[in-house]
């Protein structure tokens, strides 16, 4: 309850200026209406003019959830139920598009945990690949995502591979390196004192892995889990962009620009922002009762 | 040859009638140095320590910050290496002691895991060195009796109080069968009320189990009343410069620090302790 208050907070100022910013930016073609047929806007005319346009620069937010509600729900086969599953699935609703983009996140997620889990062990554990392997690890990611999507994706076109794998590999490319980079911090959390500890016993280097490092390194793990989900879901967004714009978030953001509707743009933006709102909050979940059943949350 | 294993035979006989024959020291150093190679120059933590710790003994070892008397502990339990002269563990080089696992090191913080119960903590170096699950149950209520925690098992360490955490710890190190016990300061960060009270359980401890124990510590008081030998150590370089040899009887109650004797020995460690700071 006391979180839910700044939270509700942030939400009206964001909704409040996205309003008084709609305002300035959509005045230009009412004026311009107002102007064909030899009228004049007073004040609130001008503001109630620019907050429903057909075609507005910056819809506003009702418009938006109405172009939500109309391509979620409503975006219907004639003489079908709005809200029915034939409607639901339909092409033109927006939520196979968003089915499309969780798979494939969700895939890119999974291969770029692994690997950045991987890449950490092998950097904790041996100090050539501390030395070699970290510097090319950061330096990846100072390339610019959108140069190399299209790279990957005709690449593995011209194999014959199309669509979903390279894809994925975009969503791993992002969501491995905060996990790497978490995993290094987290395994190397455990103090020295309980590194000597395990020493006295004896422990084999498996043992301490399993029973010292891994459980430490949990709290970095969930952490960094949370930036790459989303890292993931931009680079499935990205990797959408160059494929032809047939199916997925980025797809209609693409479609969107193409024909100037606005509306369908910010429709798929707040898609993509709920589905990281669910994959987070998963996450999130997930880290409260892990931490809490092994005694280390705050 | 027969005869050859006919003389062998008569010594072994004669080896195991011998009635005075001395045990083997379970530490046993000789001119053992250490010295750590820092920016700053050559750091010399050990320099020509010369010490017996006998079977049954109670060696405290005291002196200043940087004396070498936790990296004494260190060498022993094979956490480090020394750079000069020789040390054995129960005759064994420390290495292959701690690969026998003849030790138990309590650390000078508890170092409980937190996802663990108390039970929990004490059960992991016996699941690491492959104890059965019966025998693992068995000991962990057995040591958790000694170390006065019995009933806590299944608690978790955030539950218990700093000083049944360190006595947590304690049963941890006692729970495999190792005769030498390693302690580097362990009830430094609690307060003197609770320290009194963990030294007189300590030496009960002690006087059940009939454990070696070797005991690194800052306070004189703790060092007498503990220890039937006190190890005076001096810093820059670390080394030991006085042994002391108590005369207290091995039954102490809290009240035998008023006693004239104590007070003698606290003197004479507090002499020991200040001569090595006038060479400094």
């Amino acid at each position: 309850m006391r979180s839910i208050v700044p939270i509700l907070t942030v939400l009206l100022v964001i909704l409040g200026l996205w309003y008084a910013a709609a305002v300035p930016l959509n005045a230009q073609w009412a004026r311009d209406q107002a102007a064909r047929a030899d009228t004049t806007l007073s004040a609130s005319q001008l503001v109630e003019a620019t907050w429903n346009q057909d075609r507005p620069r910056l819809p506003t937010p009702h418009q938006v959830g109405a172009e939500l509600w109309k391509t979620t729900f409503e975006s219907c086969v004639e003489g079908r139920r709005a809200g029915s599953i034939e409607c639901i699935t339909h092409r033109r609703s927006l939520f196979p598009h968003m089915w499309t983009t969780l798979s494939v996140t969700l895939a890119g997620f999974a291969i770029g945990t692994a690997l950045g889990i991987g890449l950490a062990v092998s950097i904790v554990y041996s100090r050539a690949m501390d030395m070699s392997v970290m510097p090319w690890v950061i330096a990846s990611q100072t390339i610019p995502i959108l140069a190399i999507a299209p790279m990957i994706v005709v690449v593995f076109n011209s194999m014959g591979i199309p669509g979903f794998i390279p894809k994925a590999i975009i969503a791993t490319y992002l969501s491995f390196f905060p996990v790497t980079v978490g995993m290094v911090k987290g395994l190397r959390a455990p103090t020295h004192m309980q590194l000597d500890q395990m020493r006295t016993w004896n422990a084999s280097g498996l043992t301490t892995f399993l029973r010292l490092r891994l459980p430490t390194s949990m709290p970095y793990l969930f952490a960094s889990l949370k930036v790459a989900v989303a890292a993931s879901l931009v680079g499935t967004v990205v990797g959408e962009l160059p494929t032809g714009a047939i199916s997925g978030i980025g797809a209609r953001l693409l479609n969107g620009s193409y024909y100037g509707n606005t509306m369908m743009i910010w429709a798929a933006l707040i898609a993509a922002a709920v589905l990281a709102a669910i994959m987070i909050a998963t996450i999130s979940l997930a880290e409260r009762v892990t931490l809490k059943r092994m005694g280390l949350a705050q | 040859m027969a005869l050859d294993q006919a003389v062998k035979l008569c010594l072994n006989r004669t080896n195991l009638e011998e009635p005075a024959r001395l045990p083997a020291p379970v530490i046993s150093a000789e001119n053992l140095s250490l010295t750590f190679q820092t920016n700053d120059g050559p750091v010399h933590a050990l320099s020509d320590v010369n010490l017996t710790i006998e079977k049954g003994d109670f060696v405290s070892f005291i002196g200043p910050s940087g004396c070498g008397k936790t990296t004494f502990l260190r060498v022993a339990a094979d956490l480090e290496q020394p750079t000069g002269g020789t040390i054995t563990v129960n005759g064994m080089s420390p290495e292959e002691a701690r690969k026998s696992r003849a030790y138990g090191y309590v650390f000078q913080a508890a170092g409980l895991y937190p996802w663990r119960t108390i039970g929990g903590n004490i059960r992991l170096p016996l699941e690491i060195m492959g104890y059965s699950k019966a025998e693992q149950a068995e000991r962990v209520s057995r040591t958790l009796g000694l170390v006065d925690l019995a009933g806590f098992e299944k608690k978790y360490p955030w539950q218990l109080s700093g000083g049944m955490q360190q006595r947590a710890s304690i049963a941890r190190a006692l729970a495999f069968d190792a005769d030498l016990l390693l302690m580097d300061e362990p009830f430094g960060a609690l307060d003197e009320i609770v320290r009194d009270h963990l030294n007189e359980q300590l030496l009960a401890l002690w006087d059940r189990t009939g454990k070696t124990i070797a005991f690194v510590t800052h306070s004189i008081p703790e060092a007498v009343y503990l220890s039937t030998k006190i190890v005076v150590m001096s810093p820059r370089p670390g080394r030991v410069t006085d042994v002391i040899e108590s005369t207290l009887p091995r039954e102490r109650p809290l009240d035998i620090r008023d006693s004239r004797e104590f007070i003698e020995i606290a003197h004479r460690v507090r002499e020991g302790l200040r001569a090595g700071h006038v060479e400094d």
